[in-house]
């Protein structure tokens, strides 16, 4: 019994099917737990399915590029859906054109402290240069962030890993940390979320208020500009 | 729906495109999603099958991070010497960079209607 499950596993894990089906459960777990929740932020759907699928990759011995060749037409979706955000962003446009000055600074501010302080404490807790590096563009989104990652000496794929877990830890405290400071404004929310926490950050302000979402759109976009521009200088001050 | 998916793959190709050759620190699908803004400016309304795409794809956001996330799983023994001083840097950070962004943004959001607010206010009111 056990060993023909061993064999149907094995023969299942190799086409994209199981790996896609197992993601979109995985998911439903997740956002089952986080509707029961009463919608808690810090009740992550995304963080649940990581864990779930990843237990499930370690305990049957699947390797994560077999899972991927079916959660690759998920993964993939991220594109277009990233397009779609222009819908939103058009029916706010007037909004958005009146807030460009806050939005310019806002973002620039927050730009300026993800690099730095994320590179002065990692530092100063003794992590190694190269992961100092992967580290210092982890708020933008993840095709940049390896980007510039790369370009600075680190590595690529640990910079990925960097980006989500801010993007999880983002999504899960950003309600909180806006709360505890006094931010009501429903654009500064939206700014604060996508410039910290990039596509994860704009998810969650979407699912709150729209006009969180397009201002966290916005964010994500300019927040990447600007961090490539900006963490070659800033690595060059703190050096 | 159709017509719609293949507007945002479209955006997104053209997006890819030109960050191809320009060499611009911009991911295609951002420069795709201001393609769309541009052509939805054109066009001056929305299509009917594109806002349905669009409200199904946002509406699962989050679900499109899942399985590049499980390689964090798979890759975290990378980091296993370092992992504490990582998430203290990322976590710290993460706070920080939100609520500065949140009372910038805040801050000026306020000046800004404050100042507009008084400035056209007709005479004799108030």
């Amino acid at each position: 019994m056990s060993e023909s499950f061993f064999h149907l596993w094995t023969y299942l894990a190799a086409t994209p099917l199981l790996g896609l089906t197992l993601t979109l459960i995985a998911y439903m777990i997740g956002d089952a737990a986080y509707r029961a929740s009463g919608r808690k932020p810090y009740v992550s759907p995304v963080l649940i399915a990581i864990i779930v699928l990843g237990t499930l990759l370690l305990a049957t011995g699947t390797p994560y590029r077999t899972y991927f060749e079916g959660a690759q037409f998920v993964h993939f979706l991220l594109g277009p859906a990233t397009v779609a955000l222009g819908v939103p962003l058009w029916r706010n446009r007037h909004e958005v054109k009146r807030a460009a000055l806050p939005i310019l600074a806002g973002v620039a501010a927050g730009s300026i402290t993800a690099v730095v302080s994320t590179v002065v404490i990692a530092r100063a807790l003794g992590a190694s240069e190269q992961t100092v590096l992967s580290m210092a563009p982890k708020s933008v989104t993840t095709p940049i962030a390896m980007g510039i990652a790369e370009k600075l000496g680190g590595l690529p794929a640990i910079a990925a890993i960097m980006v989500l877990v801010t993007g999880v830890s983002g999504a899960m405290m950003g309600r909180y940390v806006l709360n505890a400071v006094g931010v009501r404004d429903w654009r500064a929310r939206g700014l604060a979320v996508g410039t910290a926490a990039h596509g994860q950050g704009t998810a969650v302000a979407l699912t709150a208020n729209e006009t969180a979402g397009v201002f966290a759109s916005i964010a994500l976009g300019l927040n990447g500009v600007l961090t490539a521009l900006l963490v070659p200088l800033l690595l060059q001050l703190l050096r | 729906m159709l017509v719609a998916f293949t507007l945002l793959l479209g955006f997104q190709l053209a997006g890819e495109v030109i960050v191809g050759l320009t060499g611009w620190p911009l991911p295609g699908p951002v420069l795709g999603m201001l393609f769309l803004v541009a052509f939805l400016t054109v066009r001056g309304a929305v299509p009917d099958a594109l806002d349905k795409l669009s409200a199904a794809l946002l509406q699962h956001l989050l679900l499109l991070f899942v399985p590049a996330g499980v390689g964090v799983i798979v890759y975290a023994a990378l980091l296993a010497r370092e992992w504490f001083a990582v998430l203290v840097a990322l976590f710290v950070s993460t706070i920080a960079t939100i609520a500065v962004t949140g009372l910038v943004a805040q801050a000026l959001l306020k000046r800004q209607a404050r100042n507009t607010l008084v400035s056209p206010l007709p005479e004799g009111e108030g």
